[in-house]
């Protein structure tokens, strides 16, 4: 492989490292949020609860920020095309994202109980709809998406919103969420005691169940799905646009790497033992070590998805030889290897402090520390 | 075919949603700083009421920081979803920097924020202070970046066009960033929000001090602010120039509007203080001139010259005509990349490619067009006079007025007579609208006065749209504005609440404010609503 290839490769990998951060940490604020409600029965313990991710949230969104910048930086014909093309799904995206900042910020600086159990509300959809949008883009991929080009490069969609909302692709959005759920019901145990802890237990055990099920679910289904095929293409590391390219389909073909490469299979192991080591240290009562499990876990499932779709990165069903891959799609060599070399200085340094402001905000949050902290949300 | 509606749309809805970003960017700016200058008097002099001022101002800070981070989420995607042909086009430049942006500032601006807040009583004196200061640096390191990519859209350098892939390839990093348009613009734009910051506090504080409340913090903010402010004016004034020498440069077009310079004039060119510029007659009526200023300004010489509009527009039409064999060469490497006729012909002129495009518009086949289509196009290059020329003259006349403000404000701050001067904190209190009101006209400035172009002389703005329906637009369009506009109530109201009940009550320490007041402890009311013991 020449280094055009290398680097495509190496952001391909960071790209997925990316969205395991970003699954990982806006999923555990998306789950606190989704189960806002019903892990705090009264406002002290909605507070509890806030605050537990409150010195952290903003932080935490900046991997879906990050996200969207580096697809942009990266891939710039996937962020070009898959987010036009998603575009009812971006907004609905966008517009619940957007009400999370305010939600934190101002719920708790009006003491009314409509003004609180309003933005609560606020809170709780803004917690499950991305995690279900994004799951189900995720599982559209798989079917291919409605787009093609023209001779410029202009890219058409043709699909609907709710040909978006099919059965794989809502199986997968609840994967997603359920397993953001149980990232945030982990965040809850380590933060919260005495009942909250408890429910936050019981939606673990649940939502852990769910995933396990769907996950392997998805595996059997896209046995029957048809597969993308790249048979004849300017080649790795050339150049090229994506009217350049043949593709075929065939049933199973997703399955195609896992067959090339055995190793892989590795991927949806770490996936289910992941998730079932969060269940089982969820029940010891062990949430920090769960919390590692479940992340664990979301690797394990978007390591998967990733290998199975690789070399394709948003397939077309108007015109699979215009699907996009990492070949077609890339930034030009020299961006990315300045990108690689910002990434690997700042990333490392980015996990740094983000273990130190989790570390000097460690413990537990009580109602009884809140009546003291009036910075609290 | 791209819809000319749809263009407008989203040329709405940037201009909606990024204007409205702007509120909230210029005050977390530079009240950053400020917030870490008192929080520094603070610990190097260890006194408390520093503390509480930092405290205070931080929350009024939170208010705000919440809208800038919602509305800057939109930004983000924005690019993708309404702007998808430029994204794929310039995307391996353009996002570079959007994503160094969110590597390198939010990252740090938005995990030190929440220590800012909520690290009070877990972090030492010096910690906290360090964390203030990294969220000050993040704000700004997040400019910067901004700035790098719109520098790259005002005056495209590093990068060349390739016509394999068929899209615009990075060429030099170093020249990306150091781009003269980008760093003049980060500078004048970070110290636009330390005047912003600098007005807000002065304000405040000047109405607390009308009312003879919290006197002891609002005349210390005060002072602070207005020094902050004499020097932040004096910025960006200076900067402001230096901005338009850069665009006399690279952006003849939006320097001519902004002087409506309809015709060339030799050395010294007078400068129209005021005029009422008709584009469709191509003259200024009502002109008020100052004789040789235009030359000293922007080429800081009485004997140059910069072209006017007339001769402007006859460039555009050459550049047409000699950009259109290089779209039509382009056409015919997308069906065959090995095309070396096609190769050769674009390579001799794909100079003017981005004018070839702009004709396109008119003349979609492009072998059969007419001189009218190129005049017509060639029209287009000039952006909308009077709305560049008149928010460039609300821009300066504002920045001017702010700096005579804040001199004299300074001048009896320090003579410990300012709270006398009851009309000079009556004209602080009605002054905090205008930076905002500056900031935006300046915007206007930049992005209209770059028309037609997305990248100045490479993109035109009706080809770099997304291919949606006119549907999906007005909805996408009314969605953020009803959420922005209930936003913004929101904001407002707890901002003015929020000033109302003023630092309010503190602990002997200095902790503790009196909001937000948890629902779980109720504490006894005060019984002064207003009342602290900070006034005695
Ligand atoms: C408090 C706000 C403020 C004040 C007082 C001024 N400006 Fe400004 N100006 C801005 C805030 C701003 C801005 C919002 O930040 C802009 C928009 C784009 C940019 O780079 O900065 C801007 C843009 C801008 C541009 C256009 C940049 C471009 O084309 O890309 C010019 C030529 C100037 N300014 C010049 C001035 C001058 C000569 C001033 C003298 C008084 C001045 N500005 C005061
Ligand atoms: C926050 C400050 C900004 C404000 C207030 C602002 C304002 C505007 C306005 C008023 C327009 C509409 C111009 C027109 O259609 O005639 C516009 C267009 C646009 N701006 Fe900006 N802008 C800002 C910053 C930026 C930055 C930093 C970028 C790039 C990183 C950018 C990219 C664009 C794009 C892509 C368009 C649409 C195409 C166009 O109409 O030219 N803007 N902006
Ligand atoms: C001159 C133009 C701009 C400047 C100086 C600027 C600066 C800032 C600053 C200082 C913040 C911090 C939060 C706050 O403002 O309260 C912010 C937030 C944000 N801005 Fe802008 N911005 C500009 C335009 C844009 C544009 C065009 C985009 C889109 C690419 C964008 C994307 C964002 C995002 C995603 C956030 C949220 C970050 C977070 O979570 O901390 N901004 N911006």
């Amino acid at each position: 492989m020449d280094t055009f290839a290398i680097t495509q490769v190496i952001w391909w990998l960071l790209l997925g490292v990316l969205l395991i951060g970003l699954a990982v940490m806006v999923g555990m604020d998306m789950g606190v949020g989704t189960i806002l409600r019903y892990v705090g029965r009264s406002d002290a313990e909605r507070r509890v609860a806030l605050n537990i991710i409150g010195p952290h949230w903003d932080g935490n969104q900046v991997w879906f920020i990050l996200g969207g910048g580096a697809i942009f930086a990266a891939f710039p014909l996937i962020y070009a095309t898959a987010f036009s093309g998603f575009y009812v799904v971006m907004l609905l995206l966008l517009w619940t994202m957007i009400l999370r900042p305010i939600g934190f910020e101002y719920r708790s600086r009006i003491e009314h109980r409509a003004w609180r159990n309003a933005w609560d509300w606020v809170l709780v959809v803004s917690g499950a709809v991305p995690m279900i949008v994004c799951g189900a883009a995720f599982g559209n991929l798989f079917q291919g998406v409605p787009f093609h080009f023209n001779w410029d490069l202009t890219s058409f969609y043709t699909g609907s919103f709710l040909g978006l909302l099919n059965p794989f692709a809502l199986m997968t959005g609840v994967l997603s969420l359920s397993l953001s759920v149980m990232m945030g019901s982990l965040t809850i145990m380590n933060g919260a005691e005495g009942q909250m802890y408890r429910r936050a237990r019981g939606v673990v055990q649940l939502a852990g169940a769910v995933a396990l099920v769907l996950f392997a679910l998805g595996g059997i289904w896209v046995h029957a799905l048809a597969g993308y095929q790249l048979v004849g293409s300017p080649g790795e590391g050339v150049a090229q646009t994506p009217l350049q390219q043949t593709v075929t389909l065939a049933p199973g073909a997703w399955l195609h790497n896992f067959a090339l490469d055995p190793l892989l299979w590795l991927l949806p192991l770490v996936g289910f033992a992941g998730i079932i080591g969060a269940l089982l240290a969820a029940r010891a009562g062990r949430s920090h070590v769960g919390w590692w499990c479940a992340a664990l876990g979301w690797a394990g499932v978007i390591g998967t998805a990733g290998s199975a779709l690789f070399p394709f990165m948003l397939p077309s069903s108007a015109d699979p030889s215009m699907s996009l891959t990492l070949w077609n799609s890339s930034s030009s060599e020299l961006t990315l290897l300045w990108m690689i070399g910002f990434t690997a200085v700042f990333v490392p340094l980015i996990l740094w402090y983000t273990s130190w402001a989790f570390w000097v905000m460690r413990g537990k949050v009580t109602p009884e520390s809140l009546a003291d902290d009036e910075h609290a949300y | 075919m791209i819809n000319g509606t749809v263009v407008d749309l989203s040329r709405a809805q940037f201009a909606a949603t990024a204007l409205y970003h702007f509120l909230f960017v210029p005050l977390t700016l530079g009240m950053s700083f400020l917030l870490a200058a008192m929080e520094t008097v603070y610990v190097t002099t260890g006194k408390p009421i520093y503390k509480q001022m930092a405290m205070f101002w931080g929350r009024l800070f939170m208010i705000n920081f919440a809208l800038g981070v919602a509305t800057g989420l939109t930004m983000e995607f924005q690019f993708g979803t309404n702007w998808s042909f430029y994204s794929s086009f310039v995307g391996d430049i353009f996002g570079a920097p959007l994503a160094i942006e969110g590597l390198m500032a939010f990252f740090m601006e938005s995990t030190f924020v929440g220590l800012m807040i909520f690290g009070w009583g877990r972090l030492r004196k010096g910690q906290h202070l360090a964390v203030t200061w990294l969220v000050a640096l993040g704000s700004n390191l997040s400019a910067l970046w901004i700035l790098v990519a719109n520098g790259f859209m005002q005056d495209p350098k590093g990068a060349k066009f390739d016509p394999v892939t068929m899209r615009m390839h990075l060429t030099s990093f170093q020249q990306l960033i150091f781009s003269p348009d980008a760093q003049s613009k980060f500078v004048h734009t970070s110290i636009a929000g330390y005047v912003t910051g600098a007005m807000f506090i002065a304000g405040i504080s000047a109405f607390y001090m009308l009312r003879n409340r919290h006197m002891d913090i609002a005349k210390r903010s005060f002072r602070i602010a207005v020094l902050f402010g004499v020097l932040a004016t004096i910025g960006v004034v200076t900067l402001g120039d230096a901005l338009g020498f850069v665009d006399a440069q690279a952006q003849p077009t939006k320097l001519a509007a902004m002087e409506g310079l309809w015709k060339s004039t030799p050395a010294p060119m007078a400068f129209n203080l005021i005029a009422f510029p008709e584009q469709a007659k191509q003259k200024d009526v009502g002109a008020v001139r100052v004789p040789m200023l235009l030359s000293l300004l922007v080429t800081h010489s009485l004997s140059g010259t910069v072209p006017g509009i007339n001769t402007l527009e006859q460039q555009a039409a050459q550049k047409i005509r000699n950009g259109i064999p290089a779209v039509e060469a382009l056409k015919a490497l997308s069906r065959d990349p090995q095309d070396a006729a096609a190769m050769a012909q674009f390579r001799a002129h794909r100079a003017d490619l981005g004018y070839g495009f702009l004709v396109q518009r008119y003349a979609p086949r492009l072998s059969q067009v007419t001189p009218a289509q190129i005049e017509r196009a060639a029209k287009d290059t000039v952006p909308p006079v009077a709305a560049v020329f008149w928010s460039f003259r609300i821009m300066v006349a504002l920045g001017l007025m702010m700096m005579a403000f804040f001199v004299l404000a300074t001048l009896y701050s320090l003579r410990n007579r300012i709270q006398n001067k009851k009309w000079i904190l009556k004209v602080a209190v009605w002054m905090i609208p205008v930076p905002f009101l500056a900031n935006e006209a300046g915007w206007l400035v930049a992005e209209l006065g770059r028309q037609p172009w997305t990248v100045y002389g490479v993109l035109p703005t009706w080809m770099s749209a997304s291919t949606h329906s006119v549907g999906y637009m007005v909805f996408s369009l009314i969605g953020f504005v009803t959420l922005y506009s209930i936003f913004i109530a929101i904001e407002m109201y707890l901002m003015i609440r929020a000033i109302r009940i003023g630092p309010g009550e503190y602990d002997d320490d200095g902790a503790a404010p009196l909001l937000p007041r948890p629902m779980l402890a109720p504490r006894a009311q005060p019984a002064v609503p207003y009342g602290g013991n900070l006034e005695g």
